[in-house]
């Protein structure tokens, strides 16, 4: 059978639908798109980074949004030798969480750093954002962290 | 409401079985793989499934990258005439959860739980990373391992634990791993040597990580008459819970398990001692956490199984921790057990069932 007589027909898997980030997680990522990270007012006052619409420990709905970062503070990390392929890095670097400045909880991201001995819990980072005509209001804006003071 | 203070239907545990677990099971799909495992949880008590009033498995279709696996699945106890019967997407020991649940109404007498998942056929750090926030962490792709290293640091940081620690517990896990005929990693290595090797994700060396595990168990769960008729020695649950925390990872304090501290309060795990405890914490430090949450003192024998780190077949783990409880009792090697299940990254969810021989 000649290969132009083989049927072929493409598949592809979808959903089909779009969902909304709504008026908390949706602010977080629209802030992002314009370089600021924003944090949601949780419980006794407390800064929920990155905001859910209610606070993780006691349920109750957020307060206002208030701005946070772009410095912060390493609060646990984990040396990454070899990136797996769809890390947001393909050198070395380190996984971190990372307590933002007036921030109350940690949000999780990666540290571009030259080696672990550059990393230590307590080591103050910042935002190394993509260029603005590149960002689309995802957490992938944030190209990665960089110890602050060190080369970016 | 303590457990004291709930009434329960007593419910044992009147049957388990596992499969062979191995890296990889490519030569049966995974009714195939649940047939052998099915007939001998029916078999251990000469039951067929005439006898079980419904039906319970745990797995996910993220291993089988098909939709409702489970459905087919079902193929392997083969159910006419139709039987009812429920699925959970997670664990094996939430499905048991489920079905004793059930048992607690008092409508039927026993049920069949099972799970299987072979963790062989796809790229457990990416299909695991599936499981995260949506929005906030699964667009980065951290893979379970980094995010188990992250709570190993956090760990040591915090004074709780060293990397020697971690050896300590992998060494231990697989040389008792030894005398279980069913474990995938058997060896007796010192911990000495285990810190010998690599990173694989620092502070994470090789031997604190599990395997990759194909496997397959089932439980048959029995209350009132039957209980009675199908064992000399019911093993009995005489508590059981489960507890969640935030999926918000940086706000969780990564050290503690307050979802195991409180399952175990409600579960009554300190009304008695406790000689035997099946702990599902698939990375070594994380057993560490689990058993100060547990409040288990020294005396008490952590994994004799081998436990995760000996097999960790993915959706299954969980229940085979509850299983080998189970077995301990009675065998009469122990009188009260605990069993421990986990689900989501670092311990997220957390399940406690308390077992006591009659």
């Amino acid at each position: 059978m000649a290969d132009s007589e083989v049927l072929h027909a493409e598949h592809r898997l979808e959903y089909p639908y779009s969902r909304s980030t709504g008026p908390i997680i949706g602010a977080f990522l629209t802030a992002l798109r314009d370089g600021r990270f924003l944090g949601a007012t949780g419980s006794n006052g407390s800064i929920i980074v990155p905001p859910t619409e209610y606070d993780p420990i006691t349920s109750d709905d957020v307060g206002e949004l208030v701005e946070v970062g772009p410095g912060g503070v390493i609060s646990s990390w984990a040396w990454v030798s070899t990136p797996l392929r769809k890390h947001p890095l393909q050198t070395p670097f380190a996984w971190a969480l990372i307590t933002l400045d007036g921030a109350d909880t940690a949000m999780l991201h990666a540290v571009d750093a030259a080696g672990p001995d550059d990393l230590a819990t307590g080591t103050r980072v910042t935002a190394r954002f993509r260029p603005a005509s590149e960002r689309i209001g995802s957490m992938a804006d944030i190209e990665a962290f960089v110890v602050e003071g060190g080369a970016a | 409401m303590s457990a004291a203070e709930r009434t329960v239907r007593p419910v044992s545990i009147a049957s388990f079985a596992q499969s062979q677990n191995v890296r990889k099971d490519d030569e049966r799909n995974e009714v195939e793989g649940l047939m052998p495992v099915i007939a001998e949880v029916f078999g251990n008590i000469g039951i067929t499934k005439d006898d079980v009033g419904f039906i319970c498995s745990g797995s996910t279709d993220y291993l089988i990258g098909g939709p409702f696996s489970f459905v087919m699945a079902l193929d392997a106890v083969g159910v006419w005439p139709p039987k009812r019967e429920s699925h959970v997407e997670m664990d094996g020991a939430w499905a048991l959860y489920e079905a004793w649940v059930l048992l607690q109404e008092g409508e039927i007498d026993a049920a069949l739980v099972y799970s299987f998942g072979r963790s062989s056929l796809g790229d457990l750090n990416e299909i695991l990373t599936l499981q995260m926030d949506p929005y906030y962490e699964a667009p980065l792709w951290p893979d379970i391992v980094s995010l188990s290293a992250l709570q190993a640091r956090a760990l040591i940081d915090a004074g709780k634990a060293t990397e020697a620690d971690f050896a300590a517990i992998a060494s231990r896990s697989r040389r008792d791993a030894l005398s279980n005929p069913k474990a995938q990693v058997a060896k007796d290595v010192s911990p000495e040597v285990l810190l010998q090797d690599e990173y694989v994700v620092a502070p994470l060396r090789r031997h604190a990580l599990p395997p990759i595990t194909d496997g397959a168990a089932a439980i048959v769960l029995a209350a009132g008459d039957k209980a009675r008729e199908w064992s000399d020695r019911p093993v009995w649950i005489t508590g059981f819970d489960h507890r969640m925390e935030t999926h918000s990872l940086g706000a969780r304090d990564l050290t503690s398990s307050p979802s195991t501290a409180k399952a175990a309060e409600m579960a009554g795990v300190a009304s008695g001692k406790v000689d035997v405890a099946e702990i599902h914490a698939p990375f070594a430090h994380q057993e560490i956490i689990v058993a100060e949450a547990l409040g288990l003192d020294d005396s008490v024998v952590i994994n004799p199984s081998g436990g995760p780190l000996a097999a960790n077949p993915l959706m299954s783990a969980g229940l085979i921790r509850i299983g080998e409880a189970a077995e301990r009792i009675r065998s009469g090697k122990a009188d009260r057990a605990v069993a421990h299940a986990t689900s989501g990254p670092c311990l997220q969810q957390n399940l406690v069932c308390v077992l006591e021989g009659e």
